[in-house]
């Protein structure tokens, strides 16, 4: 049953998936690249590299477009829900309960102690993405495009999606 | 109007926030606490408060919330829609657009390009959740859990959602120090 298959791989991040939409990249990846397969590492980039040149939230971008691409349009509609409704039907209903609660220690620990598994899943999904590019590109263009990108966003702060739109650029001419 | 304000303040949040959900915080803080005054900054702080007790997507968090506050549940829906939709649609067209013409070996060549930037994104991403967890919890302990969590997830094959579960339960587990309890204590022995 496809739309339970996507349901439950957007359900998983959005429940778990402390520290907004960023955290649950990962964790996303892990349910439709390694889980079901529906889309390689390359894709998945793919996806994630014009989600990050658009504007609004990243997690319903990929749901909606990664649902649409899996089963249409219902596909799409399942994927956003299933990000969606969850916590925010959480958050209307425990509303009072979270209040009384929102400056308790246990609460802040919450989200500090998820934090570092988060990290653990950024960082192996940064190296499958740096082996899937070394495959692509070879070594030298990765080290270049990873060089160059990582001053302009981070040292000159150039926003994303000038970024990404020079690299579209470089590889259209360098990489065909 | 309050739907229609409710669908612009969050149209504009989804058009003008990049970089995901957590850095559109300050876009709704501008159309709801300055623009429309549907709360004030204390209100806010609390919104944002509770919405980072929960999991899941901040901005749609946010959104229905506020939206319920104002106007119900249509209002709900109508902002988490405002917020969403318009990004989705524009993702839906460029990447069908990208994959009708994906065997052209310049589409292909722009493929292989921006996976290492997408990875220069994910490493920062990655240092950032790092370094967060360093000033939280104290190096020794950050580590210790992402050592293990590596382990679990990498070798021993378990799925992140249940060490991301096991996490969240020793949090709530854990004894709390309560300084506040002692302090009020130690007046009371003074007095």
């Amino acid at each position: 049953m496809i739309y339970w298959e996507i349901f439950l791989a957007f359900f998983i991040p959005g429940i778990v998936g402390y520290g907004g939409g960023p955290a649950s990249i990962p964790l996303v990846e892990n349910e439709v690249v390694g889980r079901y397969g529906w889309l390689t590492v390359s894709e998945f980039s793919e996806v994630l590299a014009l989600g990050n040149s658009l504007p609004g939230p990243i997690a319903t971008k990929m749901a909606g477009y990664i649902g649409y691409d899996v089963a249409g349009i219902p596909g799409a509609l399942v994927g956003i829900f299933a990000t969606v409704a969850p916590s925010l039907i959480l958050m209307v209903v425990l509303l009072g309960f979270l209040y009384k609660h929102k400056d308790s220690p246990k609460v802040k620990r919450m989200s500090s102690y998820v934090r570092p598994a988060i990290a653990v899943l950024l960082g192996t999904m940064t190296i499958s993405f740096f082996a899937t590019s070394y495959e692509g590109a070879g070594l030298l263009q990765t080290i270049i495009i990873i060089v160059v990108s990582f001053v302009l966003l981070e040292k000159l702060k150039v926003h994303p999606a000038y970024v990404i739109i020079g690299a579209l650029g470089y590889g259209a001419f360098f990489l065909a | 109007m309050k739907q229609l304000d409710l669908f612009l303040a969050f149209l504009r949040v989804g058009l003008l926030g990049y970089g995901g959900g957590p850095s559109s915080i300050p876009l709704v803080h501008k159309e709801v606490v300055g623009k429309y005054k549907w709360m004030d900054d204390d209100e806010f702080a609390d919104v944002l408060a509770l919405g980072n007790t929960l999991p899941g997507p901040i901005a749609t968090k946010m959104a229905g919330y506020i939206g319920y506050r104002v106007a119900g549940v249509l209002g709900m829906i109508n902002a988490v829609l405002a917020t969403i939709v318009p990004t989705i649609f524009m993702m839906i067209i460029l990447l069908t657009i990208l994959t009708t013409i994906k065997d052209q070996p310049w589409v292909q060549g722009m493929t292989k390009a921006v996976v290492p930037v997408v990875c220069v994104m994910l490493a920062t991403l990655t240092w950032d959740f790092f370094k967060k967890s360093k000033d939280s919890l104290g190096w020794k302990f950050a580590v210790g859990i992402i050592v293990v969590s590596f382990l679990l997830m990498e070798f021993v094959g378990i799925h992140p959602g249940i060490i991301i579960g096991v996490l969240l339960i020793a949090a709530i587990v854990k004894k709390d120090k309560a300084p506040e309890v002692k302090q009020s204590i130690e007046k009371g022995v003074g007095m």
